[in-house]
């Protein structure tokens, strides 16, 4: 598979000032680059290399390191997420419920994998291993919005409701 | 703070707690002097919020408002009630009336029938609850409570988490003042050690004994540390107890650094849980507040203050050592043991780590005694353990039953049997790192060694059902594939191991198989047993290991026959239509997304296997099971 190109990085001031503020608040904390790191990705929607650069440069630590600890997190991406978050729960309860086809189907619908994002960067799919919603298995994640008892033909629908809204608004 | 103080607080807040725990004539005569002539409990667990509870009590408020009795009816938003397949749950107390699957316009009902003009309404109730005659039974009674005791989970589904006022109406840091004012941090221990108490993270080592070896640890900085990084895919245990009752962790935690000698606890948590982040942190700040957390607590001269840290989806982090590791801001790796975490754990200090059921236990523990707790449960293991009930079967939800209870209780009774008439095939307990129980041993009791001796484990909690459609290969294949992922690669006989193993499975469920990989995944478990870092590789053998030991014949079915005895294994498979019981409605036709199947309209129609891409959509919408897996 050809290597994909990232995005080239738009920080704007205001989110480095605000980076700033969360390392300079959290520079002596024994442990600080994982709780600086999570709100660095809160605020950029990914960490690329550059926010690593400068979590790195904030708190005297070497990039490698940065580095290190962000892709050894799942819940730290390196490339940026769609508009709309996609989340197929894969954890065991929605597994023997068909959570499998259910991730398929998205995948089908899209045209792209589990951990990609689709080119106008509407959406972007990934697994998750439970989001504790057991008791509505199989269930899928968009956003905040939690789908559940799903069955693979509702599937269709419910990703055109947003696309219909993503229309509607352009 | 002082005692009196404690004791202030719970009187005044104590009867509009008792309410709910009352019987309906009780509870009648105590609501009217809280003030409120109807109490009206939802259930704001991460369960119950994915299925709408948030737009069920927005509706709630403002069809209170309408009716303009927002003044005399209190609605506490709580945490989970166990029964998470029937959510968005509500109860209104004092008539205990349960009411499952609330949507918004059932609300109005309710608001309006119930609350206005004071009749229950028995059709949007939990059919369970109600008896052939109307009258309505109290939930404790049901099949699924009856069975129960709830010690760690005693106030998940009663108390308003975000309320402390309420935690102490039910006896909060009731334990904690015994401790700061009566006990010495060596009566503590004892009481600990002598009520059995083991870790309910899986291991089961004895808890008394851990804080014990804490406490004879040289040091003047020590901490406490609470594993919260539920990992077990299936398992929400944890997660309901901090959303439904976080202050019990806290009360805890204090309790422990007292025993030990530690000032500061840690709090490592998940940060998909986000919920329960929130609740967790909102508690801790009125633990502040009220001065259980800070200086001079209870003016006993001791000290105690804490904190959260966000885990960032790392499974090996469950592991303890893994775990400080990721705390001080590191890849979350392992670290061999000796040197124990009681000796040198979180930043080289003496560090006690316990999960969050171990602590829920505590306060009860401390305040009805070591021999309450040890009367409760087996003689190995003492007291309850919570379940998340999960998979093929009907209520599905949290549930606490003593130790020794059997499975058979939890699937049959509690569980309310399996959906859809299917046959019971095992329950999976203990995760990527557990195995299956399978149905000859469902008579088998739920405790640590019981397990063992069956080749499954404890685990942290999650009990999956499964049933005979759920092939077993498959099902290794799954845990295998979660822990190739959550394999660290630190050490190399679980980073490759998991890896080969994985390779062995996948050639079996694609009818590569051949007889001689099963002698080679028992020789590679083995190896991994044997020398792998930390448990993650220790045990990722065992769901294939256990799941041999049962259902051999499944993997015979797929290495000699090329079979897949329950349909599952798509490359074993393929789909056919039964001409007798197809009726040519032409829908699987339409639905096939590569246009495999072809028929006229009322005859029988064929699939061409060549054409057929085995995703089973067909199958899944056929309304006459004209459809078979072959």
């Amino acid at each position: 598979m050809a290597e994909k190109t990232l995005p080239t990085f738009r920080g704007t001031p205001e989110q480095q000032q605000k980076l700033q503020e969360v390392i300079d608040r959290n520079k002596q904390l024994p442990g600080a680059l994982l709780p600086v790191l999570h709100e660095a990705q809160e605020i950029y929607g990914y960490l690329p290399i550059e926010v690593q650069q400068a979590v790195a440069d904030g708190l005297g630590v070497s990039l490698s390191e940065v580095y290190g600890v962000a892709t050894f997190y799942s819940r730290f991406s390196l490339t940026p997420k769609g508009k709309h978050r996609i989340s197929v729960c894969l954890g065991t309860a929605c597994y023997v419920k068909g959570a499998d086809k259910i991730l398929a189907e998205v995948e089908k619908k899209l045209g792209i994998k589990s951990g990609e994002c689709t080119e106008d960067g509407l959406f972007s799919i990934d697994s998750c291993r439970c989001v504790g919603a057991c008791g509505l298995a199989p269930v899928m994640m968009i956003d905040e919005d939690v789908y559940g008892k799903l069955t693979p033909d509702q599937v269709d629908k419910i990703i055109d409701k947003y696309i219909a809204e993503e229309g509607g608004s352009n | 703070m002082t005692i009196d103080e404690l004791n202030k607080i719970k009187k005044e807040h104590e009867e509009l707690v008792l309410v709910r725990k009352l019987v309906k004539e009780q509870g009648e005569k105590l609501a009217e002097k809280t003030g409120y002539r109807k109490q009206i409990l939802v259930c704001g667990g991460t369960g119950c919020t994915s299925s709408g509870s948030k737009k069920v009590i927005e509706a709630l408020e403002k069809s209170l408002k309408e009716n303009g009795i927002e003044n005399e009816i209190l609605v506490v938003r709580t945490g989970c009630f166990g029964l998470c397949s029937l959510g968005p749950i509500m109860i209104v107390y004092p008539e205990g009336a349960f009411y499952s699957q609330a949507t918004p316009e059932g609300v109005e009902r309710i608001v309006k029938e119930h609350l206005v003009e004071g009749h229950v309404v028995t059709d949007l109730l939990y059919k369970e609850t109600v008896h052939s005659d109307g009258s309505i039974l109290s939930l404790s009674e049901t099949p699924f409570y009856k069975k129960q005791l709830r010690i760690a989970l005693r106030n998940c589904g009663v108390i308003d988490p975000e309320n402390i006022e309420e935690y102490i109406a039910m006896d909060g840091y009731q334990a904690l003042a015994k401790v700061l004012t009566s006990m010495s941090p060596d009566d503590v221990i004892k009481e600990v050690l002598d009520s059995g108490l083991r870790g309910r993270g899986g291991g089961g080592f004895p808890t008394g004994r851990k804080w014990s070896f804490a406490r004879a640890s040289q040091g003047d900085v020590k901490y406490v540390c609470c594993n919260a990084d539920e990992g077990d895919p299936g398992a929400f245990m944890d997660r309901s107890i901090l959303e439904g009752d976080p202050q019990c962790i806290i009360e805890a935690m204090i309790i422990a650094g007292y025993a030990i000698g530690a000032h500061h606890g840690f709090v490592y948590v998940r940060a998909e849980y986000p919920i329960a982040v929130q609740r967790l942190r909102i508690a801790i700040e009125q633990a502040k507040k009220y001065g259980f957390l800070g200086k001079n607590i209870f003016g006993s001269g001791f000290d105690f203050d804490m904190e959260i840290r966000l885990g960032a989806g790392a499974f090996v982090c469950g592991e303890e050592t893994a775990l400080m590791t990721s705390i001080e801001g590191n890849r979350g790796e392992p670290h061999p043991r000796p040197p124990f975490p009681a000796v040198k754990g979180l930043f080289g200090k003496p560090t006690v780590l316990n999960n969050v059921e171990t602590y829920a236990n505590i306060a009860q523990i401390i305040l009805n005694g070591s021999e309450w707790y040890s009367s409760i449960g087996t003689e190995k293991s003492r007291g309850t353990k919570v379940f998340a009930l999960g998979g093929k079967i009907n209520n599905v939800g949290l549930v606490e039953i003593p130790m020794g209870t059997t499975l058979r209780e939890i699937v049959e009774e509690i569980g309310g049997g399996i959906p859809n008439g299917k046959k019971f095939k095992a329950a999976q307990t203990g995760g990527p790192s557990g195995g299956c129980i399978p149905a000859e041993h469902i008579d088998t009791p739920i405790d640590y060694d019981s397990l063992i001796e069956i080749g499954s484990m404890m685990g942290s909690g999650g009990m999956i059902i499964l049933d005979e459609d759920t092939c077993m290969v498959d099902i290794a294949k799954f845990y295998l594939e979660f822990t190739v992922d959550e394999s660290c690669g630190k050490c190399t006989p679980c980073r490759v191991g998991t890896q080969k193993l994985l390779e062995y499975l996948d050639k079996i469920t694609k009818g590569n198989g051949e007889p001689e990989d099963l002698e080679r995944i028992n020789d590679l478990a083995e190896h991994m047993q044997k020398s792998s870092l930390c448990a993650l590789g220790q045990t990722a053998p065992n769901p294939i290991l256990s799941t041999m030991k049962y259902f051999k014949d499944e993997y015979i079915a797929h290495i000699y026959d090329k079979k897949c005895p329950a349909g599952v294994c798509k490359s074993l498979i393929s789909y056919e239509i039964i001409p007798d019981k197809c009726k040519g409605c032409t829908l699987c036709a339409r639905k096939c997304p590569v246009g495999a199947i072809s028929g006229t309209v009322k005859q029988p129609h064929v699939i061409d296997s060549k054409k057929c891409i085995k995703c089973g959509v067909c199958m899944s919408n056929c309304r006459f099971g004209a459809i078979k897996t072959v």
